[in-house]
């Protein structure tokens, strides 16, 4: 597998450019500059808010500056929260160029998309100049969503990239599960695949904060189609979705920006911390999924039941169908059949290893289906989290 | 074994569906046959072995709940006849 060296010592397995707006306000411009471009590479992404947000900031971040991203554009308005030269000092400092653009110092809207684009440019230039490097397995960060499950996403799809997990884990990958909402019921479980008794206790603690944050919001997470689908009980559901972690040992705790320090197993914790305050955890797939980036994931494995056809910015995602018949419906945008498993025609196990090796392909440049028909979903929104304590990533562990 | 039915776990005590059952039928599984009493639709779960009142049932090789009357190896096993071990306010939307 062949990927790009940046200057920080990273390596990526695409070479974007990221069009960042700042504020909503920015948004037009930035998607007219995308657009405009015509390029693969140049991918869109922002932050709504006009108020600041540590979370945000943090997110943004951690995206502009993934492996994956060689330059970055920013779109400011020019009054907005956002501390934009902050940022961009970030973005600096990890070796990438980037380029600011405040929209209300630049003349206006046709005036900063011609600017924007002359910035894109440059930064192709620059691009083309990165070094190109041999990326192993063990150099890669693979996170993991279900989306849109039904009552055959944990007996297909969630269990085959179970099985991928397992073998990329062993072979020194650094994956990362999440949807600490839908473990409820397998928290004692997975605390006893934790490194340690300390990191175990936290990982109790994720899942049971996530239990009370969707109980103050009124969340139910077993709807009456759930049953319908054979699911008799909230723990059954919440294995299905549990299952995607696989059978390794769980390595460490991470929240939205944190990078794994090593290869292994790590659940991402998505619930925010203190009172609820800004509404649902994840408010849509993609949400989850720029979590997973912003903690380093190159590639994303999307396993849905009822049907998705989204990709993402920055990182590509390979969708893994969980029924045969959503697979018949929507094959258009689907990269792998794990309903195949239900008509006897596949196992889990030979599925996570169809998985396995079209990681190995995406990371080497194959486009994923999503990737190919232009999806490039981005969407951040407010929420606020404390660190991480130092049990969350036992320092024995590290790799 | 039967292709319409799938073990997840070698610890589990049911097997998941993969194609439906239509009505009653003995068919092959791991440990010998098993009789399937009558329809089971894809994605359900029936028993792989026999179940005692209040034994967990396991399926990913972990305790999803816990039969609530004895169960016989090929039975329909669903809401009618096991319950979540789960605190109950985690599954408000619905009545389990």
């Amino acid at each position: 597998m062949k990927g790009w060296l940046r200057q920080d010592g990273r390596k990526g397995i695409r070479n974007v450019i990221v069009v960042a707006y700042l504020v909503e306000c920015a948004h037009h411009v930035a998607r007219l500059i995308v657009d405009s471009s015509g390029q693969d590479n140049v991918h869109l992404i922002g932050f709504p808010g006009c108020y600041p947000n540590e979370y945000a900031h943090r997110v943004m971040r951690a995206v502009s500056t993934h492996p994956n991203v060689g330059g970055a554009v920013l779109l400011s308005l020019g009054c907005e929260g956002f501390h934009r030269e902050g940022l961009a000092e970030d973005i600096r400092a990890s070796g990438r160029p980037v380029e600011t653009l405040v929209i209300q110092e630049s003349g206006g809207t046709r005036s900063t998309v011609a600017r924007g684009l002359e910035a894109v440019a440059r930064l192709q230039e620059e691009l083309a100049g990165q070094p190109r490097a041999a990326i192993a397995l063990d150099e890669l960060v693979i996170g993991t969503i279900c989306g849109g499950s039904d009552g055959t996403s944990g007996i297909t799809a969630n269990p085959a990239v179970g099985h991928c997990f397992d073998r990329m884990v062993a072979e020194g990958a650094a994956c990362i599960f999440e949807e600490t909402g839908e473990l409820i019921g397998c928290e004692d479980v997975m605390a006893q695949r934790a490194a340690t008794p300390a990191l175990a206790a936290e990982l109790k603690a994720s899942v049971e904060k996530a239990a009370r944050y969707y109980e103050v919001l009124g969340y139910g997470s077993f709807a009456p189609g759930n049953a319908d689908g054979g699911l008799t009980t909230q723990e059954e559901k919440s294995m299905g979705a549990y299952c995607k972690s696989g059978d390794s040992r769980i390595s460490g705790l991470l929240k939205p920006g944190d990078q794994p320090p090593g290869g292994g197993l790590y659940l991402l914790d998505v619930v925010p911390d203190g009172e609820p305050l800004f509404g649902f955890p994840n408010i849509s797939d993609n949400a989850e999924i720029v979590e997973l980036i912003a903690c380093g994931a190159h590639i994303t494995l999307f396993t849905t039941g009822r049907g998705s056809v989204v990709g993402s910015a920055i990182s590509p995602v390979i969708k893994i169908c969980a029924n045969p018949e959503t697979y018949r419906k929507l094959p258009e945008d689907m990269d792998i059949n794990a309903g195949k498993i239900l008509e006897g025609e596949s196992t889990p196990a030979r599925v996570g290893e169809e998985i396995y090796q079209l990681v190995r392909a995406v990371a080497d440049g194959a486009p994923t289906v999503s990737e190919a028909l232009g999806h490039r979903e981005f969407i951040l929104t407010y929420k606020q989290f404390e660190p991480i304590g130092p049990a969350c990533l036992p320092v024995s562990v590290r790799g | 074994m039967d292709k319409r039915i799938l073990l997840l776990h070698p610890s589990d005590n049911v097997y998941v569906v993969c194609q439906s059952f239509t009505g009653r039928e003995r068919i092959a599984a791991a440990e010998g046959e098993i009789l399937i009493p009558g329809p089971v639709d894809v994605g359900h779960k029936v028993a792989r072995r026999a179940i005692d009142d209040g034994e967990p049932v396991i399926k990913y090789g972990v305790p999803i709940g816990s039969a609530t009357r004895a169960l016989v190896a090929g039975e329909h096993v669903h809401l009618h006849n096991m319950r979540s071990d789960y605190i109950a306010s985690h599954a408000r939307g619905g009545r389990v």
